[in-house]
């Protein structure tokens, strides 16, 4: 398995780490309720298809990345800089 | 008084020399981590112009010659080889001391390329991979820096703590791809 990593391009999976969902570039606010917390820290969905993951190139450049890919098909249709997809919003 | 004697991190373990491959260290006087400050990279290229007469290296290049190199060392950061760095570097960038902090060794010889990838899941055909062209990767399961010098040259630098971890797993491919030719 290949992972394109946006700096250093197309890179052996060894190179990176996996966190999990992406869902953690999307922290709520301080105030925003116990359901908001919920989802953030425990709920997660678990995709037959497109989902959305936060990788470290721990073993490369040292970049947190956000790589979409297919779970059904093995997939991977790209991939961002986290501090990128934070600032664009779309994180989900 | 003691008197410490400076070691170099392969120190007694190189230079190894299994048939046309040879495993040199080099130990350049000072390594220097330059991070630019965020809208700084044109400044801090300049500067790095004037001061040690090489630009900032592109993503995955390495800038300047032999003596003073500049190699890109992963997300926004640069690694300033051999000089000490100019004082006027810190107003576009954090600097920070690396010297003695990594092993720097020079793989050399017909057949470097297939010692190397033993050891690296990194693409290192020449047509990928040229001269000048640097990766940071995973040697033999260890963070490193891996740049080709030449056709049959690499530079390969890991921490410093893992100078005999390297050298022992280097020794071994080595002796392989020799024993194939």
């Amino acid at each position: 398995m290949r992972l394109p990593c946006p700096i250093c391009g197309a890179r052996d999976r060894r190179e990176f780490t996996y966190r999990g969902a992406a869902v953690a570039l999307e922290r709520p606010d301080a105030e925003a309720g116990p359901e908001a917390w919920d989802d953030y820290v425990h709920n997660r969905d678990n995709p037959a298809g497109v989902t959305r993951d936060l990788w470290y190139h721990e073993q490369g450049c040292a970049a947190w990345i956000v790589v979409t890919r297919n779970t059904a098909t093995h997939e991977v249709l790209g991939s961002i800089l986290a501090s990128e997809a934070r600032r664009a919003g779309s994180a989900s | 008084m003691v008197d410490l004697k400076p070691k170099t991190p392969c120190a007694g373990l190189v230079p190894l020399r299994v048939g046309p491959l040879s495993l040199l260290e080099d130990a350049p006087g000072h390594m220097t981590a330059i991070a630019p400050y965020l809208g700084q990279d044109a400044a801090l290229s300049e500067a790095l112009k004037a001061a040690h007469g090489m630009a900032a290296p592109g993503v995955g290049r390495m800038s300047g010659t032999r003596g003073a190199r500049a190699l890109w060392f992963g997300q926004r950061m640069i690694l300033l080889i051999g000089p000490a760095p100019d004082a006027g570097l810190v107003k576009f960038a954090a600097l920070s001391d690396q010297s003695d902090g990594w092993a720097v060794l020079r793989l050399e010889g017909q057949g470097a390329g297939d010692v190397l990838a033993r050891m690296t899941p990194l693409d290192l055909r020449p047509t990928q991979f040229k001269r000048g062209h640097t990766a940071r990767s995973d040697c033999a399961h260890m963070p490193a820096s891996i740049t080709r010098l030449g056709e049959d040259a690499f530079q390969i630098m890991v921490f410093r703590s893992m100078a005999a971890t390297l050298v022992h797993e280097l020794k071994i491919a080595m002796g392989r791809v020799v024993a194939l030719q």
